[in-house]
């Protein structure tokens, strides 16, 4: 079980309180997490990743273990105690502001 | 009485502004979608209670949400529970994709427009600007997004195909003027249901007599001196607003970049009708709701200086469709005023006498009562307004 800690407006999309709690089908990488997340929330589909490309949104970063992993490849198993579930994997938004 | 329900869009939500008929008293609900852009929202014309919103972010892109009830909840088409599995048994979702057509079949090579340096760029979504729901069937709409193209919905906004025609319209000369390459108006008119506008920023007026399949430039007549080398070119026009009498649907006005003008023939020829406005350049036009000759404009100083002329917001208004306007002032603010009132945040009502309201940069949103004579502020610290419309219920 994979624990997915979304930003407050994805929450409100989503109308989630709290860690979203994902079951994975086989390694957990960022991928398989987004395609557990999206085909239970569809209205998240797009919000994080392009809906063909796949590709993360340009102010959307992702966190494990204290370790920005958005620039690794999103087929890249995640840090074994994200997997497990011991901790949570950070969906995040770009710092904005001034 | 009738009720009216102005739905306001800004820059951190949506509200939703209702009063009964005599239009004095107003509640403010809101805001739905805090945080968010909301560039615009619309009712059917046909189930007032189907509202279609256009919610956007930089971080997170372009959702579609759709209420059934008025306003009072809201649902990004196509995922409640009911609708979350296609028969595939894969996910649905799909409200917010905007896939430019490229198909064999009904789409057009996604070619490319002109980029800022010159270059040739690709079609790329952004947002969707403006939201059109049908005439005639509360399931369909059309949605303007940036990159300029038009979208057509006919399940209730749960999934959008391209009207690919219109990008063979010139679109390697369509170019993105400083607020990005937006389609921005749709106009619609029950008398002539083949036959649609469209305006995009920076290409100019398009015209479809074939229900939106093919598409011509129409903007024939206007002049861009300052702002393209050939100053009466098809298309590279800075079209900011067109607005339309339905019951005289060839009679079109506009606010470009730069001039008001008027077309007496459905687009073929534009004159120019600015007259003695104090500054020809501004962004929204509308038209009274029941006097096809009464239009609105809202100047404001220049293209670098979004604020009206001398600190005073006024609204000019023409009985005599252009060249001989009229500044509305009484309850507007005529000193320090510096705010901007964008394309899309101005609206009219159905009643009798006709309603006309507007929202500005600044978070006021204005009303009339009277057509203009007087105005009060139904709310004056809003977010920045991106857009108003009005409902009569």
């Amino acid at each position: 079980m994979v624990r997915v800690i979304l930003p407050q407006h994805l929450r409100t999309l989503a109308r989630v309180d709290g860690e979203v709690p994902l079951d994975i089908a086989g390694p957990a990488t960022v991928n398989s997490v987004l395609d557990s997340l999206e085909a239970r929330y569809p209205m998240l589909r797009g919000t994080i990743r392009d809906h063909t490309t796949k590709q993360r949104r340009p102010f959307i970063r992702f966190f494990a273990c204290e370790q920005d992993v958005s620039h690794e490849s999103t087929d890249t198993p995640l840090p074994p105690t994200v997997a497990s579930g011991a901790e949570p994997l950070l969906i995040v938004g770009a710092m904005a502001g001034g | 009485m009738s009720t009216v329900r102005l739905l306001v869009g800004t820059r951190k939500g949506a509200f939703i502004l209702t009063s009964d008929g005599k239009r004095k008293q107003w509640t403010v609900d809101g805001p739905h979608f805090g945080g968010w852009e909301l560039y615009h929202l619309k009712g059917s014309p046909v189930d007032p209670d189907r509202i279609y919103a256009s919610q956007t972010s930089s971080w997170f892109g372009q959702v579609i949400q759709r209420s059934d009830d008025g306003g009072k909840s809201w649902n990004p088409p196509g995922t409640k529970p009911e609708d979350l599995m296609g028969a595939d048994g894969m996910p649905k979702g799909e409200s917010n994709m905007f896939l430019y057509d490229a198909s064999e079949k009904t789409g057009k090579p996604l070619t490319t427009h002109q980029h800022y340096d010159g270059s040739q760029r690709p079609w790329e979504f952004k947002r969707v600007w403006h939201l059109e729901p049908s005439l005639t069937d509360p399931d369909t709409a059309y949605a303007g997004v940036e990159d300029a193209a038009i979208f057509k919905s006919t399940d209730g906004g749960k999934t959008w195909h391209e009207l690919a025609g219109l990008r063979s319209a010139k679109g390697q000369l369509w170019q993105p003027g400083a607020g990005g390459m937006c389609l921005h108006t749709i106009l619609l008119n029950t008398g002539q249901p083949d036959r649609m506008f469209v305006a995009i920023s920076a290409a100019g007026a398009f015209r479809s007599d074939d229900a939106g399949q093919t598409w011509r430039p129409a903007n024939k007549g206007l002049q861009s001196k300052y702002e393209l080398p050939d100053p009466d070119a098809d298309v590279g026009h800075c079209v900011h607003c067109i607005a339309m009498h339905p019951s005289r649907p060839n009679v079109l006005f506009m606010q470009k970049h730069w001039d008001v003008q008027r077309s007496d023939d459905g687009g073929d020829s534009w004159h120019e009708i600015s007259g003695n406005l104090p500054s020809d350049f501004g962004f929204p036009i509308a038209v009274h709701a029941h006097e096809p000759n009464t239009v609105y404009v809202v100047p404001i100083k220049s293209d670098s200086e979004h604020y009206p002329p001398e600190g005073k917001l006024r609204v000019y208004r023409s009985k005599v469709g252009g060249n001989e306007w009229e500044a509305l002032t009484k309850g507007l603010p005529q000193q320090d005023c510096y705010v901007n009132v964008l394309r899309d945040a101005v609206a009219v009502d159905q009643l009798d006498p006709c309603g006309i309201y507007f929202g500005t940069t600044g978070g006021q949103v204005y009303g009339s009562a009277d057509g203009g004579n007087n105005w009060t502020p139904i709310v004056r610290d809003l977010p920045a307004v991106l857009s108003v419309e009005a409902q009569i219920l």
